[in-house]
């Protein structure tokens, strides 16, 4: 059991990994002919990337659009962050200082996050707006999602799984040494969904985490009049 | 359809986001191009027998040839942050003009036929086949959206619904089902220069129309010319201010600014339209086509700046893609930007302390200012970001005494549209723009009910066009817009005295009239 589920965590990572990789390529290929950022904007590079770590990291647009929806997915994504940070620890030895010191924190974020989901969900249900523009795939993310962090934080302060071992089981995956998963059945649930998670997210909705950085909205610099922008097919209708 | 009845909409103290009723305006379909229309912009004259395949291949190559289209079309989660920011939207309640109703529009078809999941589980992903139907609803949503870009300030991927509208319209066009009163204008720039179809004698005589009157006015004889070789200052400006109330004044006020300043300058005939409705359609080679005519001005007339009138989309299109798509401008004077808004130009003069301005003659009027969308949210003036909004309000209040801003979340960057931009503003989309325009002209009623203004101003010759039209619906008078450089021509105080000589028709017999 314990190689069927090596297996599916190996597939997962190719999947994940090599499927981002083409969406990725594919943004950075394709060109942006015309200026658009949505002004005001940066006049400076740097300025782009002071305006893409607002956008990343404090949703200064969602702030400015709604702020029930911010306050949801501001405290779902943070979770989540502090949670795989945490998660870092089950896959090197020894643990790194910065990792150690999240720890109390990433445990707890996981309520932050599981909140953040069931507010998001609430909402997507209630507003006849997001209601109309939801599709099964969008509640079933959330769920998807509630589930994972409620396996996970049921494991860190309920019913404890062998964390040694599994540890063990990554760590030795990470080396090719093998090892042996604990057959918990809330921890199977638990890597169980994050594996369909890592097989599913390249392609779906969840290719807003490499999008948002694409976004010609976003990441242009206002400097038209100052610097000629031309892409290449364009470049061939002045031949 | 044109003449269609409808209600106007209450306007109430707050914008309130409305009920969702589907449908409400599902029966819109403004006039589909004639084939002469399509043809002359390049596109098949009437609907292509293979429309699917043919709009399926069209979507690739967009995707493949625009950065924005392909990430727009992946990066929405459906939060929706953008459902209640559409002033279409909040006119009419209908959720297919909330932005993202409208994209997935679109996107229902992209997953459909470009994504793993749409292929394998359209209904899991609410994927959709093309159909009849979904054309439909193409043609009719896709025209009732003004480009205005306002979702976008609040999507958390900076989605832009005039990006996917203008993808739409492009792919209605390669299957032959045009909108006609886009293509109708832009073949009439192609074949004669400007959107109205004004042949060159008929802009003559308009700008002698014009000197004559303002002459009458002030006694100082402004020269309003035109193809003037060797001028310092080619200005292209929207058509529409040769002829349409209140635009003309507007172009007065540019004249007297450029008489006090002492500049030589000249308009053109080749490249007498600032508006580039290229852009509307999403047509890359057309919108080049048209910009194309102002550098071909600018280098017969050997000019040395280029300035652009009163136009939000003209001024987005001049501001951000001029240089791509007409660049390089390395044969104008590298001093000055390529090009400037008159704004620009005229709050430089003020500053120098070139114009004497009486902001008495302004008193009679109380005035707000209407931040055009374009000019809000797609370009910018002057050297620091958010020019655009502070560069036209010192000019308005260096010209007035009676200045108020209408609340903080209807102007700058969350400015409401006027209801008319992106190819709207045609007759047989009234309804649309009347409803459309509800938002702005809450906002408006309010800051005249609380702060007693008493007109709108604005630089943008569609939406002056738009406010004449639906003031009335709204129990407001059309004479309540005014330009912003008419603001200034009222204002200006004319202390270059001319001769005689120079006068409109001196020496001629029959002046009297």
């Amino acid at each position: 059991m314990s190689s069927v589920y090596a297996l599916l965590f190996i597939l997962a990572t190719l999947v994940l990994v090599l499927g981002l990789a083409r969406k990725i390529v594919q943004y950075a290929k394709t060109p942006a002919p015309l200026k658009i950022p949505t002004t005001p904007a940066p006049v400076t590079r740097s300025g782009v990337v002071m305006r893409l770590f607002r956008e990343v990291v404090l949703f200064e647009s969602l702030f400015k659009s709604t702020k029930w929806t911010w306050v949801f997915s501001w405290m779902f994504h943070m979770g989540l962050f502090l949670v795989l940070a945490r998660h870092v620890r089950y896959f090197i030895d020894p643990v790194w200082l910065p990792i150690e010191l999240i720890q109390p924190f990433g445990k707890y974020a996981a309520f932050a996050m599981i909140a953040g989901l069931a507010g998001l969900l609430i909402r997507r249900i209630f507003v006849d707006r997001i209601r109309y523009i939801s599709s099964p795939s969008d509640y079933l993310w959330l769920l998807l999602l509630i589930v994972i962090g409620m396996s996970g934080a049921t494991m860190t302060f309920v019913i404890h799984t062998d964390v040694v071992a599994v540890k063990q089981f990554f760590t030795g995956f990470w080396t090719l040494s093998g090892g042996n998963l604990p057959m918990d059945p809330i921890l199977l649930v638990h890597l169980t969904l994050v594996a369909v998670l890592m097989l599913l997210l390249p392609f779906s909705k969840l290719l807003h985490i490499p999008g948002v950085f694409f976004s010609p909205t976003r990441n242009q610099v206002d400097n038209p009049r100052e610097k000629r922008h031309l892409v290449e097919w364009a470049r061939k209708l002045e031949d | 359809m044109a003449g269609a009845e409808f209600k106007t909409p209450e306007l109430s103290e707050f914008i309130e986001v409305p009920k969702l009723v589907e449908g409400t305006m599902e029966h819109i379909t403004c006039f589909v191009a004639k084939p002469d229309h399509q043809e002359a912009l390049g596109f098949p004259g009437e609907k292509v027998e293979n429309w699917k395949e043919v709009a399926i291949d069209k979507m690739g190559d967009l995707l493949s040839r625009h950065r924005s289209f392909q990430v727009f079309m992946d990066a929405c989660v459906k939060c929706g942050a953008c459902t209640d920011k559409c002033h279409y939207f909040l006119g009419t309640q209908d959720p297919k003009n909330m932005p993202v109703g409208r994209q997935d529009l679109l996107r229902k078809v992209y997953r459909r036929y470009f994504t793993f999941a749409g292929k394998y589980f359209p209904k899991l992903v609410g994927a959709a086949d093309l159909t009849e139907e979904i054309i439909d609803d193409w043609y009719s949503y896709f025209h009732q959206c003004s480009q205005c870009r306002r979702c976008s300030v609040f999507c958390p991927y900076g989605i832009d619904t005039a990006e996917i509208s203008m993808a739409a319209r492009e792919i209605l066009d390669t299957i032959g089902v045009g909108q006609k009163y886009c293509n109708e204008i832009i073949g009439k720039v192609h074949k004669i220069g400007n959107n109205l179809g004004l042949p060159g004698p008929a802009i003559e005589n308009t700008l002698e129309g014009l000197e004559e009157d303002v002459y009458e006015e002030t006694e100082v004889a402004v020269k309003y010319p035109l193809d003037v070789k060797g001028a310092d200052i080619l200005l292209v400006t929207p058509s529409a201010d040769f002829f349409a109330e209140p635009h003309v004044d507007g172009l007065i006020g540019y004249g007297k600014v450029f008489h006090e300043a002492g500049v030589s300058w000249t308009l053109s005939t080749t490249a007498s339209e600032a508006g580039n409705f290229g852009m509307f359609i999403g047509s890359y080679e057309n919108m080049r086509r048209v910009s194309l005519r102002i550098r071909q001005a600018a280098l017969e007339l050997g000019v040395k700046r280029i300035v652009f009138g009163e136009c939000g989309h003209a001024w987005r299109i001049a501001y951000s893609f001029l240089n791509t798509l007409a660049g390089p401008f390395d044969f104008l004077d590298p001093d000055y930007p390529v090009p400037q808004h008159i704004c620009e130009y005229t709050l430089n003069e003020i500053e120098k302390g070139t114009l004497e301005l009486d902001k008495s003659e302004n008193d009679e009027m109380s005035i707000t200012f209407h931040d055009s969308c374009n000019v809000a949210r797609a370009s910018r003036m002057g050297d620091k970001p958010g020019g655009q909004f502070e560069i036209p309000r010192k000019v308005i209040k260096a010209v007035v005494n009676n200045y108020h801003d209408m609340e903080w979340d209807t102007i700058h960057e969350r400015t409401y549209c006027c209801g008319g931009g992106g190819g709207i503003l045609t007759d047989d989309l009234m309804e649309v723009r009347v409803k459309g325009a509800k938002p702005r002209m809450s906002a408006f009623k309010n800051v005249m009910e609380e702060k007693g203004v008493t007109h709108l101003a604005a630089i943008c010759a569609i939406c002056k066009s738009q406010f004449t039209k639906v003031f009335p619906y709204y129990g407001m008078d059309m004479f309540q817009i005014v330009s912003v450089h008419q603001l200034v021509s009222n204002a200006i105080v004319m202390n270059r005295k001319t001769p005689p000589e120079e006068a409109p028709g001196y020496g001629e017999d029959d002046d009297e009239e």
